[in-house]
């Protein structure tokens, strides 16, 4: 292939680029030595620093040809090497000269140019030329410098904000790109100001807006301040609705799809306000444009997950696009079928799906068998097509993902529909006689030894197991060792053969295989070591109560300094870590400094332990049960910082106030915290330790101490009087004075609740445990909740009330469902084990009721649980 | 480089990619810091070219996903126009984009859509590339309208037009191009 860039190589390149010091230029010749260098960078050649500069320098005094088209190639030259501010200096007279040059092209780039490369101190000497710039009669330049303004108000957003009056100028542009430019910049100069919004919308959406671009910004900013206001009450309009609905019959398609997606975003959207923008996009749907089919399709997806019958009236030609060339429009469009389908299109649905799934790749595969997945969970009955289309798929050819997916499907299918297990079961284990994935075969074992005992005849599934035990890897073969020992465990009639099977494992040749056999067999077996048949299986397969992540913690602690005595599993904290809403944020935005809550670790548990047992008075209260997460004791930007985390001991609390002082001209000293617990009556005080001072931005912590009767989880509120002597500090020199004042701080009251006695343990399958608890401890009842602002929040609520774990991502609540259930697991002071299921019905005067189960290993905590609920 | 904010931002553009017939560079430009370095840049254009190819994008254009962007694109002859964006971007305002560039492009190349005519007119995809997105935004997604403010450019060569105003040269090279189309 010829290449006029065949053979290119930087260093000639950089040789060729000394002709920019020539003294007479040949504009066309030092051209095509630029379009070269760029070529390099854009093939992804890098310059080290000397060459970058080089190459600028020499780029400089090309600013003396008066050639415009040499001249565009030093302005994108310039925007591609970024010199460093030093450098930026030395083209910025050239390219104020060319800002106010009277060729509109040389300004507009020039602009792009110096905005692009420029600080913010250069930025004032040029802030003028720019505010003439955006009402420039010349849309190019106008457009340039709004563009600029839109990029420095993320650097020097003081700066541009002062330009508003120019650019609410140049909204007003018949221009129709000034305007979009112009529109964009405003409103992000005024996007914290939600009056501001509201009536830019509400006075460009009477008038003319000329660009479809811009006509795509207003309908953004509209939805913004609809989602802002919410929906008249007394007359049930949305304010804004008719406007959007007249972008619904825009000339450009570009806007009628940005309002129809608007309209289907709209918080709690009705029926009535959903059928216009359904309909234009049925219409998109037999568009000739495969873009216009993809973007319909892709909304009326995700209209489906929540109004599927909306889009019932699109599913003859969602029918026709299964057959679209775009497989992702076929696939979007079959997965909106599972949606919406109803029970009897069930069975033509799948015979369309199977032609349909040999030719699309793994990644869409994984979408649709996730849609059949919901699919067959919402209509149960017809477990047995799905079944078997899942069977099928799972025996054709496949990458992991799509197996793993699939298996998962089966898993899920045969937890939640009891006539769907033995079937199930038996797909599993032919897909196990021939399957390449170590991880699917031994999760599959694992899934088998749980349910197979407990079905009709166990004895079937043996076979497939043992098979593995001879044919696979090592690590198969141990899990189907475990699997086989589950079975002889739980089935009395199978364990004489399951125990000849298990002495052939005796002879495997890896470890791991032998030391798992001789362990049940010794355990299971007639000369058990252990005392009772439910302490082995309890042992053997009960479950690790204890996060793996904690285990792991703690084993790594254990191995780095090893004690004389052995590591006890009791000393791993029980207490899932959950993920600090700090991190998220971290990567957006810069943390508040001050005020904010000293950012808690991953292993917050720990540091509050190791801070705790350094105190010396503090050292016998025992091992700490559990820590609050902070709660805030002043305003946020106040001119001290206070919050308080709850330590909980078997018989004592104690409050660590964190404390910040936030006005640099001042010093604190001896800072103490005044708690007054007359409505926490079973709390008595036994010390404090004050914090001896407290200077300005530097977080330090007092704390108090209560004694309360033991394992009780008492409740109570305390108030709280921050005491301290405050001392003026000069700034200048940072030398506090000598005599200080004592004074007085109020801080706001909290609570000890109940939710702190429990720490937040969840259980890996809740089913299982929920069935190993004793059935006689269980405690149910119900409760109205009254009137609630949604489902989701009323669940929120009770799981907050318990301060418990949710299991199985019970927490989340489908939006529009009427009704919930929400397993939770926990441990209770004095390590008691305790497992919530609630079910929860919403009507529609939004009245919730709810039915609260408990089961527990102590009758009493079960009963606590709804004293805690029925007070809360 | 843009920062990307919530849905009321600007729409914004996260690259534009001219590939050959076998996936490799003819100009690409990056707007967003999804793609650090070069090897990220060219394992998504590898990933982007193997994931399109077979289809066909000849007559209308194509729209795919990949790695939560949106990606339309245009095949002419041995050249491959690429658009990203955001999974929330409205898909025809890529598409619009995609248009521009193609048109513009079209205009410049006067109808000779190959790659060894793009690349002896690198300066001029360069220029068109600037033209129509500056730092993630949208500056014009006419096809005319940015060739036109390339092609400013392409005719200078013998007549000083440095003090001529912009919308001569507008009109000056719509009439070139267009006499040069209809040759």
């Amino acid at each position: 292939d010829y290449s006029p860039f065949l053979g290119i190589e930087k260093g000639a390149v950089l040789q060729e680029a000394r002709v920019f010091n020539d003294p007479q230029l040949d504009a066309r010749r030092c051209s095509q030595v630029i379009t070269k260098l760029l070529y390099l960078l854009n093939q992804g050649e890098t310059f080290t620093k000397a060459e970058a500069t080089g190459v600028f320098f020499a780029v400089t005094k090309l600013f003396q040809s008066r050639d415009i088209g040499l001249r565009r190639m030093v302005y994108l030259m310039i925007k591609e090497i970024s010199p460093s501010a030093d450098e930026v200096i030395i083209v910025t007279s050239s390219l104020m000269k060319d800002m106010n040059s009277r060729t509109d092209m040389y300004r507009a780039n020039a602009i792009r140019v110096l905005c692009r490369i420029t600080d913010g101190t250069l930025l004032t000497q040029i802030e003028r030329y720019l505010k003439q710039a955006i009402v420039d009669k010349n849309p190019v330049v106008a457009s340039a410098a709004l563009v600029s303004g839109i990029h420095l108000l993320q650097t020097n957003p003081e700066i541009v904000k002062r330009w508003s009056n120019e650019v609410q100028e140049a909204v007003q542009s018949k221009a129709a790109l000034v305007q979009f430019h112009a529109l964009g910049l405003l409103h992000q100069i005024r996007q914290n100001d939600r009056l501001a919004v509201s009536k830019l919308v509400t006075s460009l959406t009477k008038g003319a807006v000329r660009s479809p671009l811009a006509q795509c910004l207003l309908i953004r900013y509209t939805s913004q301040v609809i989602r802002e206001s919410g929906v008249n009450n007394q007359t049930g309009d949305r304010p804004f609705y008719d406007y959007l609905e007249n972008c619904l019959r825009h000339k450009a398609e570009m806007v009628i799809f940005e309002a129809a997606r608007a309209i289907t975003e709209l918080t709690n959207v009705t029926t009535r306000e959903l059928t216009p923008a359904i309909t234009v996009l049925q219409l998109f749907l037999s568009s000739s444009k495969p873009v216009l089919r993809f973007a319909a399709v892709r909304t009326l997806n995700k209209v489906a997950m929540t109004h599927p019958m909306a889009v019932t009236n699109c599913n003859i030609d969602m029918e026709s696009l299964i057959s679209d060339q775009n497989r992702s429009i076929a696939t979007l469009a079959i997965t909106t079928l599972l949606k919406t389908g109803n029970e009897s299109s069930v069975d033509r649905l799948m015979k369309q799906i199977t032609n349909f799934m040999s030719d699309i790749a793994d990644e869409f595969k994984i979408v649709v068998v996730e849609a059949i997945r919901s699919l067959c969970l919402k209509f149960p009955l017809k477990y047995r097509s799905l079944m078997n289309f899942l069977s099928n798929i799972l025996r054709e050819e496949g990458g992991f993902e799509y197996k793993k997916a699939i298996v998962d499907s089966i898993v899920i299918l045969i937890r939640d529909i009891p006539d769907a297990k033995e079937g199930g079961l038996l797909h599993l284990c032919e897909f196990i006689e021939d399957c390449e994935f170590t991880y699917l075969s031994t999760q599959i074992l694992h899934f088998l030894g749980n349910e197979g005992p407990k079905t009709s005849d166990p004895s079937k599934y043996i076979r497939y197991i043992y098979n593995r035990v001879i044919l696979e890897n090592a690590t198969v073969r141990a899990s189907a060792v475990s699997t086989l020992a589950k079975f002889g465990a739980m089935v009395d009639s199978l364990k004489p053969r399951i125990f000849v099977l298990l002495r052939r494992c005796l002879f495997d040749n890896d470890d791991e295989v032998r030391d798992r056999a001789t362990l049940y067999l010794n355990t299971l077996g007639d000369g058990s070591v252990a005392e009772t048949d439910k302490e082995v299986k309890e042992f053997l397969f009960g479950p690790l109560d204890i996060p793996l992540k904690n285990m792991e913690t703690s084993l790594k602690n254990y191995i780095q300094d090893p004690l004389e005595e052995p590591f006890d599993i009791n000393s791993v904290p029980k207490e899932v870590k959950s993920q600090p809403l700090a991190e998220k944020k971290a990567s957006g935005k810069k943390p508040t400094g001050l005020g904010a809550p000293p950012a808690a670790p991953a292993s917050a548990a720990d540091a509050y332990e190791k801070l705790l047992s350094s105190i010396p008075e503090f050292a016998a209260f025992g091992k700490l049960f559990k820590s609050s997460a902070p709660v805030e004791l002043t305003e946020a930007e106040t001119e001290y910082a206070v919050n308080v985390v709850k330590h909980i001991f078997d018989s004592h609390v104690v409050f660590q106030y964190n404390c910040t002082n936030t006005i640099p001209e001042q010093l604190l000293e001896n800072v103490t915290v005044i708690v007054d617990a007359s409505e926490a009556e079973e709390f008595s005080e036994v010390g404090t330790k004050p914090l001896r001072s407290l200077p300005y931005d530097t977080p330090a912590q007092t704390f108090v101490a209560f004694e309360k009767p033991e394992g009780v989880p008492a409740a109570g509120k305390f108030s709280n009087v921050l005491r301290f002597t405050v001392k003026e500090v000069d700034t200048s020199t940072g030398e506090p004075e000598d005599d200080g004042v004592e004074d007085e701080y109020q801080l706001e009251d909290f609570e000890v609740v109940a939710a702190d006695y429990i720490l937040k343990v969840g259980v890996s399958n809740f089913k299982n445990a929920w069935e190993s608890m004793v059935p006689e401890t269980e405690r149910v009842d119900e409760y109205g909740l009254g009137p609630r602002e949604s489902l989701a929040e009323a669940v929120n609520a009770v799981i907050n009330l318990l301060g418990m774990q949710p299991c199985e991502g019970t927490e989340v609540v489908q939006s529009n469902s009427r009704s919930h259930t929400c397993l939770l697991s926990g441990v209770y002071i004095g390590n008691v084990k305790v497992l919530v299921r609630l079910s929860f019905g919403i009507d529609g005067a939004k009245e919730v009721a709810m039915k609260l189960a408990v089961r527990s290993e102590d009758v009493s905590v079960s009963d606590a649980i709804h004293e805690i609920v029925a007070s809360g | 480089m843009a920062t990307f904010l919530s849905r009321e931002a600007c729409p914004t553009i996260k690259n534009i990619l001219l590939l050959d017939s076998e996936g490799k560079r003819v100009a690409v430009k990056y707007y967003s810091d999804d793609w650090p370095t070069n090897s990220a840049k060219l394992a998504f254009e590898k990933s982007v070219f193997t994931k399109t190819q077979k289809t066909n994008a000849r007559t209308e254009a194509e729209i795919t996903m990949l790695e939560n962007n949106i990606i339309v694109y245009k095949f002419v002859q041995d050249l491959h126009f690429f658009v990203t964006g955001g999974d929330d971007e409205n898909e025809l305002i890529l598409a619009t984009v995609l248009q521009g560039f193609f048109d513009a492009v079209t205009l410049l190349l006067r109808n000779n859509v190959e790659q060894r005519e793009a690349l002896e007119n690198l300066d001029l995809i360069l220029l068109c590339l600037d033209e129509i997105v500056d730092g993630g935004i949208v500056l014009e997604t006419d096809g005319n309208v940015i060739a036109g403010k390339v092609a400013t450019h392409s005719i200078d060569d013998g007549a000083p037009l440095s003090e001529q105003t912009i919308s001569q040269a507008l009109a000056t090279a719509r009439e070139h191009l267009t006499r040069s189309l209809l040759r």
